[in-house]
């Protein structure tokens, strides 16, 4: 089906032969004038967009300090070279992390340094011309933000910082990407990326709650707007409309069931994701953000859990409080904000959950780990435990799990090829070969290891995966929820247990923990 | 791009999906599954008209979930399951059929 050739997998990584201009066709769709002025940024590329874009290029400057390092620091090591998705899967020079920061760095020598300004052809210092701003609406379109890079620059150089401001530059000279400028625009008047109106969301819930209470005969509530609970779950919307997300949905829901707490969604903020992070605008993410604190003021919540999202989890972990704090208004005995994952590992140290592995046993899994939360985020209160809550879930669900190479995952983890605003139709060549270095991966433990399933917490890894694993010989429901295997696994009090023999009722150990485990 | 049918011009966005939803037709639609190589059988159909009555109330499509329940009321259990609904709809029953039904793309992490 694709038109474009998919690489091949059945080899080990390796540095691919250089590509010159291979992905430079690509490129994603330019908001249109109403989906840029929603935000703020002029409708189409400005008249003077070249002395603009140099002005904001300083403002960032002088605003962030890390920018300016970034730019200045770069020793041309090569150390970064082969460690992009993007590259490995492309071949493309202008993937290599160096090349792609180069590409803002040269503008930036020639416009703020003396020897880029005085003797441009000796230090690598180049204009803004339309060529390179061209380059620069493609390239930085190819970078999904996922730091991984980063992790072997001996300098730290963040590409996805680079990339964000390329990408703010751009959306104030009026070049903005249609996809992630048009899902803000609908979050500002909608309340999510899909558009998903509050009747249609509780149409969505009902539903939900009747396919429960079909499956195990316990009636589980999927809550919306209730005011004066306990806790509001914020959850990215696709797990109110795709697959596998949803069933990750029903998951938490069981879990909150179980463990006895009340909770509510939000129609108003009803979205964990914050698409502003990946266009590097913090105006956009202070309003997005903002959503979630008036929700949970105006609900009376006391606790605030986020459901399985990766960027939702960097910005809500990493820069909420900052962004739209203080929170004091919330429970300070809990983590603020808190991830479902953390909840559910609570509940399972504590003894509180009744899990059958059992229920997973057709599967063996192993574990994505999505890139803002390996290398943006934190879970837990030990280093790592961002790696190790998630799979502490798996093998508490689940009798079958293996790791993928060890340097593919955790913070050396390869990106989905879909995240940082990619993961539109527009840009699915540079998808799918993104995707390849993951892809090569889980072959190799499919192949040595019998793994038949790979789990995920973030909904941008579970739709890209869902979309391009069938053009790697996967079928697109070998990529599943975390909760999911939670909500197979978990027995809940009074459920009715499809036995081989005969159908019993369970006398699951009863919970008294109403959920109160903090994490310290 | 537009669509051109009957005399009249459709617009419609970069990727097909038409801007003035009021402007639908079944005619239209069959020209829109021609250009995504569909022909529209029965079944098609079926599942084109519950996105554009769910649209009609709910204001978007519905979650593949909800969708599969309800062709699984109306086909029965073997059509009512993504994998039909996938040969049916080869991009996606989300995003191929609300191209087909006239109904604007479901955006976001899907």
């Amino acid at each position: 089906m694709a038109d474009f050739e998919i690489p091949s997998i059945s080899v080990p990584i390796e540095i691919p032969t250089l590509n010159r201009d291979a992905m430079k066709h690509s490129s994603p769709f330019i908001a249109a004038p109403k989906h840029q002025e929603a935000l703020g940024f002029p409708g189409e590329l400005v008249d003077d967009w070249q002395s603009k874009a140099i002005d904001k290029f300083g403002e960032l400057l002088s605003k962030s300090r890390a920018l300016q390092v970034y730019m200045d620091s770069c020793v041309k090591c090569g150390a970064c070279t082969d460690k992009c998705h993007y590259f490995l899967g492309t071949g493309d020079p202008k993937n290599m992390p160096v090349a792609r920061q180069d590409l803002m760095r040269k503008v930036y020598r020639r416009n703020f340094t003396l020897a880029g300004k005085l003797v441009p052809w000796l230090v690598g210092a180049e204009d803004l011309t339309e060529e390179v701003l061209d380059d620069w609406y493609t390239y930085f379109h190819q970078c999904s933000q996922c730091r991984r890079c980063s992790v072997y620059c001996p300098y730290g150089i963040d590409t996805a910082e680079i990339s964000m401001a390329a990408r703010e530059i751009m959306d104030h000279i009026g070049k903005g990407q249609k996809y992630c400028n048009e899902i803000l625009g609908k979050v500002h008047v909608i309340g999510n990326n899909l558009g998903l109106p509050e009747k249609a969301l509780a149409h969505t819930l009902e539903d939900l709650e009747e396919d429960i209470e079909d499956e195990t005969g316990v009636t589980v509530k999927l809550p919306l707007n209730q005011k004066g609970v306990d806790i509001l779950l914020v959850t990215p919307s696709a797990d109110f409309f795709a697959e596998p997300h949803v069933d990750g949905l029903i998951g938490y829901a069981k879990v909150f069931h179980q463990a006895g707490v009340s909770w509510t969604i939000s129609s108003y903020a009803s979205e964990a994701a914050n698409f502003a992070m990946f266009i590097g605008s913090v105006e956009q993410m202070t309003l997005v953000a903002e959503r979630i604190r008036k929700a949970a003021q105006d609900l009376g919540v006391k606790r605030i859990v986020f459901g399985e999202c990766g960027h939702a989890w960097r910005v809500a972990y990493s820069f909420m409080n900052t962004l739209v704090g203080p929170f004091d208004f919330l429970d300070p005995d809990y983590p603020v904000p808190q991830h479902i994952c953390e909840f559910t590992y609570d509940l399972i140290e504590a003894g509180a959950l009744t899990l059958d592995k059992s229920a997973n046993d057709h599967m063996t899994l192993t574990f994505h780990d999505s890139c803002n939360v390996a290398r943006g985020s934190r879970m837990g209160n030990k280093p790592g435990g961002q790696f190790e809550i998630p799979r502490a879930i798996i093998k508490a669900c689940c009798n079958n799990f293996v790791d993928m190479a060890a340097d593919t995952i955790k913070e050396g983890t390869f990106c989905c090829g879909g995240g940082g605003g990619l993961l539109t139709d527009d840009l699915i060549e540079i998808r799918t070969k993104g995707a390849s270095p993951r892809m090569r991966a889980l072959k190799e433990v499919v192949e040595e290891q019998g793994v038949t399933h790979m789990a995920a917490i973030c909904a941008i890894c579970k739709s890209q995966f869902s979309k391009v694993m069938p053009s790697y010989g996967f079928s697109m429901d070998q990529i599943v929820s975390v909760h999911q295997l939670v909500s197979n696994a978990i027995v809940l009090d009074g459920q009715v247990v499809d036995d081989a023999e005969n159908d019993v009722v369970t006398t699951a150990k009863n919970t008294d923990s109403n959920g109160d485990i903090a994490t310290a | 791009m537009a669509y051109e049918i009957n005399g009249t011009t459709v617009e419609a966005d970069e990727e097909g999906y038409i801007t003035d939803i009021s402007l639908w037709n079944p005619e239209l639609a069959v020209l829109i599954a021609e250009g995504e190589n569909i022909e529209m059988d029965d079944d098609s159909w079926e599942v084109v008209n519950f996105l554009r009555n769910y649209y009609e109330e709910y204001q978007i499509a519905p979650a593949v979930r909800v969708l599969t329940k309800a062709i699984k009321k109306s086909l029965g259990p073997e059509k009512g399951n993504s994998k039909y609904l996938y040969e049916l709809f080869p991009y996606g029953p989300a995003k191929q059929a609300c191209k087909i039904a006239g109904l604007p793309k479901p955006t976001g992490c899907v």
